[in-house]
C-alpha cells in the first residue's frame, strides 16, 4: 500500500511495542522523508514518546521493521548520527551549560579543535551564549531545556528526534526555535521529528504524523490533511479523524 | 573501551564535584576529624588506637565512595543523562571506569590527608611503606565505587539508595574484625567474614601497620579486594542497559 522509499530517514512497518504487557504502539507503518520537519502530534499518552525512544534505540521490546538512516534503529553506527532530546532536560544540573556541552562533545568523539567551535555554535543556535557559564541547575526551566537541545545539536546529527522541545517556552522563543528547526533542515540537511500535543504548532511542520492510542491516524502534509477532512485547522482535522476512527471502532 | 571517553567522563565527574565544595570538604575532613576523635577516645590505650586507626583508614574510602557513587549514579539514572549517554557512542566500560577513576583520585587525596594526620600528629606507627597504604586505600575506594554503582540499579529514589548503606556496608563493618578479631567469632560468622571484601580491606591495612615487608598475606588481601572490585564493576556494567522498558 505504501510506496517504500529506501532514502527515507525513518521507515517503519508493522512496528509494535509492548510495555508492561500493554501494546503501546500497534502495527505502525509510516515514513519520514529526509531533510524535512515532521511533526508528531497526538494527545498525551498516545505513544509519541515511546515511538521516539524506539527510533533512537532506547526502547526495549520493539518488533517489526524500524529503519533509521538505512540501518535498524539502535545500531551502534547510528549513535553519533542521531540526536535525541527527552521531555525532561537530560543534562547535569551541577555543571555549567558549556561544561555539559563540552562533556557530551567528547563522548561523541569530536576532535578537540572542532569541539570548541561546535560547542559555541550549539550555544548560539539555542541563544544561550550569555548564560553559558551559569550552573544548569540555576537556569530557568526553559533555559535548561535549551541546554538539553544544544547537546543534541552537537556533531551535526543527520536526524534530530525532539520530544516536546517547545513546551513551556514563551512565544518569541518558540518562534525562534521553529526558525532554527527549519534552518537545520534547509541548510544542514537535517531531518527533524518533533512531537507536540499542541495542535497549533502543526502548521509549522512540512509533514504530520497524527497519532491516537498507539496508532497512526494520518501521515500527510498539513494542507492535504485540512483539504481531505474539509476542516479549517489541524485541530479540527484531528478531531474529525478521531471521530471517524471511533465510529469505525464502534461498528466493529 | 576508549581512553579518551573514559578520561572525559572522569573529568566530568570531578567537575561536578568541583561545583560542590561542601561535599569535597566533608569527604576530606570527616575522616581526619573522626581519627582525631578516636585518638582521644583511646587516650590511655595507644596500642588499641593503632589497630583501629589503621582499620579505619581502610574503611573510610570504601564507605564514602560507596555513598557518593550510589547517589551520583542514581541521579544519572533518574535524570535521563544515563539514557542519553547510552544512546551516544559511549561504552559502558567508559562510564564505569570514568567513575572509578574520578572517585579513585578523590580517595587518594582523602587517604593521603588522613594518613598524614594519623602518622604525624596522632603517632600512628606504620611499619610498612605509606605507598602500600595508599594502594590499599585506592583499591578500597574502587570497591566502594563498584558497590555503589551496582546498588544504584536497585533503588528508585535517594531515600532507598541510602538504605543500602546499612544493608550492604554495616554487616561488613561488624564482621571485618574491627570490633572483635575475626578468628574469635562464632565459626559461621567467621566463615561469612571470610567471603566479605571489607575483611580483606581491613586485614590489608593491618598488614601494612605490622610488617615492614610485603607479606604473602598482604598480597592476598590486595588481590581479593581488587578482584572483588573488578567483579562488582562487571556486575554494575550488566545493570546499564541501552534499551529499557
Amino acid at each position: 500500500m505504501m510506496n517504500s522509499n529506501a532514502d527515507a530517514a525513518i521507515r517503519a512497518d508493522g512496528l509494535t511495542v509492548v510495555r508492561g504487557g500493554r501494546t503501546v504502539l500497534d502495527d505502525l507503518a509510516f515514513e519520514v522523508p529526509r531533510s524535512t520537519v515532521t511533526g508528531l502530534l497526538g494527545p498525551s499518552g498516545c505513544g509519541k514518546s515511546t515511538l521516539m525512544r524506539a527510533i533512537v534505540g532506547t526502547q526495549a521490546k520493539v518488533t517489526g521493521t524500524l529503519d533509521v538512516l538505512g540501518r535498524p534503529a539502535g545500531s551502534a553506527a547510528l549513535r553519533s548520527r542521531v540526536g535525541y532530546v527527552t521531555q525532561e532536560p537530560s543534562v547535569y544540573a551541577d555543571l555549567t551549560a558549556r561544561q555539559n556541552l563540552d562533556y557530551f562533545a567528547s563522548v561523541l568523539g569530536l576532535a578537540r579543535a572542532d569541539r570548541r567551535d561546535q560547542v559555541e555554535r550549539a550555544l548560539t543556535d539555542v541563544d544561550l551564549t550569555s548564560h553559558a557559564d551559569v550552573l544548569t541547575g540555576n537556569l530557568s526551566g526553559g533555559q535548561r531545556s535549551r541546554v538539553s537541545l544544544a547537546v543534541a545539536l552537537l556533531g551535526a546529527p543527520e536526524l534530530l528526534v525532539l520530544d516536546e522541545p517547545t513546551v513551556g517556552l514563551d512565544p518569541v522563543l518558540r518562534r525562534d526555535l521553529w526558525n532554527l528547526f527549519h534552518r537545520l533542515a534547509a541548510e544542514r540537511d537535517t531531518t527533524l521529528l518533533i512531537s507536540s500535543h499542541v495542535m497549533d504548532e502543526a502548521d509549522r511542520c512540512e509533514r504530520l504524523l497524527l497519532m491516537r492510542a498507539g496508532r497512526v491516524l494520518a501521515d500527510d502534509t498539513p494542507e492535504a490533511l485540512r483539504a481531505r477532512t474539509n476542516t479549517p485547522t489541524i485541530e479540527d482535522a484531528f478531531l474529525h479523524l478521531v471521530d471517524t476512527a471511533r465510529r469505525e471502532e464502534a461498528i466493529r | 573501551m576508549n581512553t579518551h571517553r573514559t578520561l572525559a567522563t572522569a573529568r566530568r565527574v570531578l567537575r561536578q564535584l568541583g561545583h560542590d565544595r561542601r561535599t569535597i570538604a566533608l569527604l576530606l575532613l570527616v575522616p581526619v576529624l573522626l581519627l582525631t576523635l578516636l585518638y582521644y577516645v583511646f587516650d590511655s590505650d595507644r596500642r588499641a588506637f593503632d589497630g583501629i586507626g589503621a582499620s579505619l583508614l581502610g574503611i573510610f574510602p570504601l564507605i564514602t565512595m560507596f555513598l557518593v557513587t550510589s547517589i551520583a549514579t542514581l541521579r544519572e539514572r533518574t535524570s535521563g543523562t544515563l539514557e542519553r549517554l547510552l544512546s551516544m557512542p559511549l561504552g559502558k566500560a567508559d562510564l564505569i571506569l570514568g567513575y572509578a577513576l574520578a572517585f579513585g583520585t578523590l580517595a587518594i587525596a582523602q587517604a593521603a590527608l588522613a594518613t598524614g594526620v594519623a602518622v604525624w600528629f596522632l603517632d600512628l606507627d606504620f611499619a610498612g611503606s605509606p605507598w602500600l597504604l595508599l594502594l590499599v586505600a585506592l583499591l578500597d575506594a574502587v570497591l566502594g565505587t563498584a558497590l555503589g554503582l551496582f546498588v544504584s540499579a536497585f533503588a528508585a529514589t535517594e531515600f532507598q539508595v541510602v538504605q543500602f548503606m546499612p544493608a550492604i556496608i554495616f554487616p561488613q563493618l561488624l564482621l571485618c574484625g574491627l570490633f572483635a578479631p575475626r578468628d574469635s567469632m562464632q565459626p559461621v560468622l567467621e566463615a561469612v567474614s571470610n567471603v566479605l571484601p571489607m575483611s580483606y580491606a581491613v586485614d590489608g591495612m593491618n598488614e601494612v601497620l605490622r610488617s615492614s615487608d610485603i607479606t604473602g598475606d598482604f598480597v592476598r588481601d590486595v588481590v581479593v579486594v581488587a578482584g572483588s572490585a573488578a567483579l562488582v564493576l562487571a556486575l554494575g556494567a550488566v545493570t546499564l542497559r541501552r534499551r529499557t522498558p
